[in-house]
């Protein structure tokens, strides 16, 4: 094969020639050099810090506490404060969606290529904000929880109990029935569903949250709906107010002890 | 001197042996180094010339290459750890124990194995976030951040059933934990919502299809491993193939 023939070719490929460079050996001695450097620091990792091997598997003695490899530690937090279905399944099942609609769901022309955070404000923050919760709620799992999942700073002693300050945790709906005075009678059966008028009154708030979150936008940053679009502001808001509902959910735990914000018969939130 | 290694190389290259294997001379002319990337299939999945833009390690650092270099890396050492590893209930333990005490270079294998795969979890993670931050995800490369984050749901899960494969109490409980969040899958799992309303129990939901039974046991261990060492590779690494030829398609996203 011609070689000129092929070099022009693929410099047509590339849309302007005098930009490009040789990839051998340019890139190629960039990738040999990160390869060595990466091959060294493992094996120096290897040779310092050995992989753990503890006794062998027994069913019949839990270890306290049990914890899940380090990268899935922050859902294993979020076990404190949400049940199992939510954060093992909904919550991550949540985050994979939101990242997948991410290139969707933004039509900001700006910023492709190279690092902004003046043009692409609100993109940046959202997704800085998730990646901090991330990281955050990981290292407290690794560091800061020891035996009975209680919280150990790195200067207890991981070897004694906490002792347990009995908070007493209470559904919201419990809150609001005994401030108001309501009455804890059913007001209607739906099947299994008997809700009082303070379980309906959590329900709304929990609607509620969705619905002042997604019109507040609506109403005062018309630019920004008018610039998503009817379909990608829905996505957008849903999960990004999903992703404020983490944090303010721990936060309501808390501070408030609230234990649930509502409870049906099949799950609670 | 210089007339020395230029007749060391021509000793070298001008042979029959040597241009049955490489079609090309040493490439220290434009004309070579760009046959260099023609001709051999692995550099192949670079192009000629890339904008110098993407060139500067400050704009990827290196990330993305790293996380497949981890994964190459992986490859390597686990098919080391896979002749001596059993995946027996009543062996596997014992086979680790092995690698690290009569196996040569056995400790070195599994810990490199070990370190690797941290590495290419936080680094799959690092390269999504430089992805975003240069916004690199947008028209035309949509699809491409799509297949990213299935290769990252990958990554973690393939590190997940590798977790368990040593058979100690982390990984039995490590895993416990991980599959009793399945039960709780709404719909599919016994103790999800909605689970028992539509029949599901401990002995037909996603956890039994997880865990092959009710318990983590030998059948656990067994899909485990069948995952870890073969299924999920073997996708991984399909997927890895359409995410570079997307790269290589689309252009490089780094500034001019
Ligand atoms: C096993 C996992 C992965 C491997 C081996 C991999 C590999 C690579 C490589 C080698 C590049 C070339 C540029 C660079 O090194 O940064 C790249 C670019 C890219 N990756 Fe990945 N990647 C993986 C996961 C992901 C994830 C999780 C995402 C996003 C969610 C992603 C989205 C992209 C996009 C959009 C590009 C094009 C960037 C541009 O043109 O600037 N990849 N990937």
């Amino acid at each position: 094969m011609e070689i000129s023939a092929l070099i022009k070719k693929t410099a047509a490929e590339t849309r302007s020639p005098e930009d490009t460079a040789l990839v051998w050996p340019n890139l190629v001695y960039i990738e040999l050099i990160s390869i060595l450097l990466a091959t060294a620091v493992l094996l120096f990792l290897s040779l310092v810090s050995p992989a753990p091997l503890e006794e062998l598997a027994s069913a019949d003695t839990t270890p306290n506490p049990t914890k899940a490899p380090w990268y899935f530690l922050g859902l294993q937090e979020l076990l404190v404060y949400f049940d199992p279905w939510l954060a093992g399944v909904v919550l991550p099942s949540m985050i994979i969606v939101g990242l997948i609609v991410i290139p969707y769901v933004d039509p900001n022309p700006n910023g492709k290529g190279y690092y902004t955070f003046s043009e692409r404000k609100f993109s940046v923050l959202g997704f800085t904000f998730g990646l901090a919760l991330w990281y955050i709620l990981i290292v407290i799992g690794v560091w800061f929880r020891g035996l009975d999942w209680s919280w150990y700073w790195p200067w207890s002693d991981s070897s004694i109990h906490m002792s347990v300050t009995a908070v007493k945790l209470v559904d919201l709906e419990l809150i609001i029935q005994n401030m108001f005075g309501l009455s804890a009678d059913p007001v209607m059966t739906l099947g299994r569903y008997a809700p009082t008028v303070s379980n309906i009154i959590t329900v709304l708030l929990f609607l509620g949250y969705y619905a002042v979150g997604f019109t507040i936008p609506f109403l005062l940053l018309r630019n920004f709906f008018n610039q998503l679009g009817m379909i990608r502001y829905n996505l957008v808001m849903f999960f990004f107010l999903s992703m404020c509902g983490v944090p303010l959910k721990m936060f309501l735990r808390l501070i408030f002890n609230i234990k649930y914000l509502l409870v049906t018969p099949w799950f609670k939130i | 001197m210089k007339e020395i290694i230029a007749k060391i190389v021509k000793l070298i290259t001008d042979n029959q042996v040597y241009r049955s294997v490489f079609r090309h001379g040493f490439p220290t002319t434009d004309a070579n180094r760009a046959l260099v990337m023609f001709s051999n299939v692995i550099l192949h999945l670079h192009p000629v010339r890339v904008r110098r833009g993407a060139l500067k390690i400050r704009f990827t650092w290196c990330l993305g290459g790293l996380t497949f270099f981890f994964f190459i890396m992986l490859a390597i050492t686990g098919v080391f750890l896979m002749f001596y590893y059993v995946p027996d209930t009543r062996r596997a333990y014992n086979d680790i124990k092995d690698l690290g005490t009569v196996i040569y270079f056995g400790s070195l294998f599994r810990n490199m194995h070990r370190w690797a795969a941290h590495a290419m979890v936080l680094s799959v993670w690092m390269h999504m976030t430089r992805v975003f931050l240069t916004g690199s995800y947008k028209p035309p490369r949509e699809f491409n951040w799509v297949v990213g984050v299935l290769l990252l749901v990958l990554t973690l899960v393939l590190s997940w059933t590798g977790y368990l494969l040593p058979w100690d109490q982390l990984a039995l409980w490590a895993v416990t934990v991980g599959s009793k969040m399945a039960e709780a899958t709404p719909l599919l799992g016994n103790a999800g919502p909605f689970g028992q309303e539509i029949g599901m129990t401990p002995a037909n939901d996603v956890r039994f299809v997880l865990l092959g039974g009710t318990v983590v046991g030998q059948s656990a261990l067994l899909r485990f491993y069948v995952l870890h060492c073969l299924g999920l590779p073997l996708v991984s690494a399909v997927l890895m193939a359409v995410h570079f030829w997307r790269i290589r398609k689309d252009g490089f996203s780094g500034p001019l």
